[in-house]
């Protein structure tokens, strides 16, 4: 349902990915894991074109979404909606918990009133934060612990019901308990969403993921079931990397 | 080790001095301008409609030129907010860097143009155009309110734009993310979280309103009363210093000073409050 083909992409002068090509299956995670700069971040925000945003980004290659390229003459606002992301900083806005998770839906349109006060609470619910703040809704969400605001912008996410959730390192700014229930909660949420994960921590790729890619320097290296890419890499490289021995 | 405390006492004595100015000129403006306030009463110097100077008895009345500040202030922020965080919002959210590069200097340059020159082509075209289109003598709160409207938009333009520069981009790219279109962007995420630091520019730039004099003496017509509609003509405070100070002495002179107290206090007032909000803001 979403598939890279032969993405290149440049910031400037810099080439920051050499032809990228990757299939992603619904209903499943597929992890991408590579050492710092390889390109991971730049290649999850090719999915929902956040890169748009960046000045001097340049994109060649093709990005197909339910078979449409998203890059020739997709939408925006139809894209993020239904490719939403979760960043490595829990970025909730400094509103209250209730407009948060409702952000979204008013933007869009989907509901107001009772609707709206009934699709927060689902959301809320979807990433089991609801009995936690479900009794102070008006509360800053700048008030909750890291884990909950992590928690709250997924939700945030689902309450606009995406197909695909992006996460850029959804954990790194979390403890250890905590990256243990958000990881519980991706594989709840594997139920019904399609999500990818950057992620810098290879035991999280093996825990949660179905599929892994290994980036490199702008390249996918090997892309193929978690399973092999963690027993038996064809590609000495990513061997090297996941036994630890890669610079 | 001795030159070290040397050059700090110095320095510190250079940070002095500028206290001490705000100090001496306090006490200076306290001093002759409490005692005429006392002896006529606080109550008929600040709410008196009359201001007769040289009637027997004399009568120190300001409330008109309060109302004639705060009216021409008002209409000051009616046109300078709306345009000023407009701008600031475009050169700051939509603007690309090109044109900003541009627009930062003719900004900057438009809060250097002095009062005097802005009161001078209010009176060459702006009063000449509301006699003719508006009505009344032209010279009225209204020609005020734009004249000072147009003053204080470097102010809020400066000011709000550093407050929604300061908002991280984060937050902008979390309701990207979510689909949100640039202005569903900026109206719902990117100026609430700067409301601190905005509030804080229409302070300041209503402080900077409220203590203009010559661009005002210009453009209002300086009638002591109160007015009726915005073409009528006004007085503000710092006009009723300024035209009368040089011929006023004895108590007359001292009633001067006593309009300069109120003006004080208000901006002083202003001043905490922007002060104290923009705290806030830094705190949330
Ligand atoms: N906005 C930008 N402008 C210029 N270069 C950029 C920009 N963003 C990223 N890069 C460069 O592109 C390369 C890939 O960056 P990217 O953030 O995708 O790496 P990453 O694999 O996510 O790294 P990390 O694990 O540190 O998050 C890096 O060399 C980085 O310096
Ligand atoms: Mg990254």
């Amino acid at each position: 349902m979403l598939e890279a083909r032969n993405v290149r992409l440049w910031y400037g002068d810099f080439n920051a990915l050499k032809g990228v090509s990757m299939k992603i299956q619904p209903r499943s995670i597929t992890a991408i894991i590579g050492p710092s700069g390889c390109g991971k971040s730049t290649m999850l925000r090719c999915f929902n074109r956040m890169n748009d945003l960046v000045e001097g980004c340049r994109v060649e290659g093709e990005v197909l979404f339910e078979g449409r390229n998203i890059y020739d003459h997709y939408d925006l606002t139809e894209l993020r909606k239904r490719v939403g992301m979760v960043f490595q900083r829990p970025n909730p806005f400094p509103l209250s918990v209730q407009e948060n998770v409702g952000y979204g839906p008013r933007i869009h349109g989907l509901a107001s009133g009772d609707g709206l006060r009934a699709a927060v609470k689902k959301a809320l619910q979807a990433t089991q934060l609801w009995n936690d703040v479900g009794d102070r809704l008006t509360a800053p969400a700048l008030s909750l612990s890291a884990e909950q605001q992590q928690r709250l912008c997924i939700s945030r996410l689902l309450a606009v019901a995406p197909d695909i959730l992006l996460m850029d390192e959804p954990c790194s700014a979390l403890d250890p308990m905590a990256t243990q229930n958000i990881e519980e909660l991706m594989l709840e949420l594997k139920r019904d969403y399609t999500i990818v994960i950057v992620t810098h921590n290879m035991q999280q790729a093996a825990r949660v993921s179905d599929f892994t890619g290994f980036m490199l320097l702008g390249e996918l290296v090997e892309f193929g079931e978690t399973q092999t890419i963690f027993t038996a890499p064809t590609d000495k490289r990513t061997e090297e990397y996941i036994t630890g021995r890669y610079g | 080790m001795k030159q070290e405390t040397a050059i700090r006492l110095i320095l510190l004595g250079l940070a002095m001095s500028a206290v001490g100015a705000l100090a001496v000129i306090t006490t200076f403006i306290m001093k002759e301008g409490l005692p005429v306030i006392f002896r006529h009463g606080l109550g008929s110097f600040l709410f008196g409609t009359e201001w007769q100077p040289n009637a027997e008895p004399a009568r120190f009345g300001v409330f008109a030129m309060i109302v004639g500040s705060a009216a021409v202030t008002g209409g000051a922020l009616v046109i300078g907010v709306p345009v000023g965080l407009g701008s600031a919002i475009f050169l700051s959210e939509f603007a690309p860097r090109r044109v900003v590069t541009f627009f930062k200097p003719a900004i900057e340059l438009l809060a250097g143009i002095p009062s005097v020159v802005f009161g001078f082509m209010g009176m060459l075209v702006l009063l000449p155009f509301i006699r003719e289109h508006i009505g009344g003598r032209g010279a009225s709160v209204l020609a005020g309110s734009i004249i000072l409207g147009i003053m204080i938009l470097p102010t809020v333009i400066a000011i709000s734009v550093d407050a929604l520069r300061a908002v991280p981009r984060s937050y902008r790219e979390g309701s990207f993310a979510l689909g949100a279109t640039g202005w569903q962007t900026t109206w719902r995420v990117t100026l609430p979280a700067a409301r601190a630091g905005i509030v804080a520019a229409v302070i300041l730039g209503m402080g900077r309103a409220i203590g203009e004099t010559m661009a005002v003496i210009m453009v209002t017509g300086n009638s002591v009363q109160i007015p009726r509609s915005p073409l009528d003509a006004v007085r503000t405070l710092t006009s009723n210093i300024a035209l009368e100070m040089s011929y006023a002495d004895g108590e007359h002179r001292e009633a001067l000073f006593a309009t300069g107290v109120v003006l004080f206090v208000i901006i002083m007032c202003l001043n905490t409050l922007a002060n104290a909000i923009a705290r806030v803001g830094k705190r949330d």
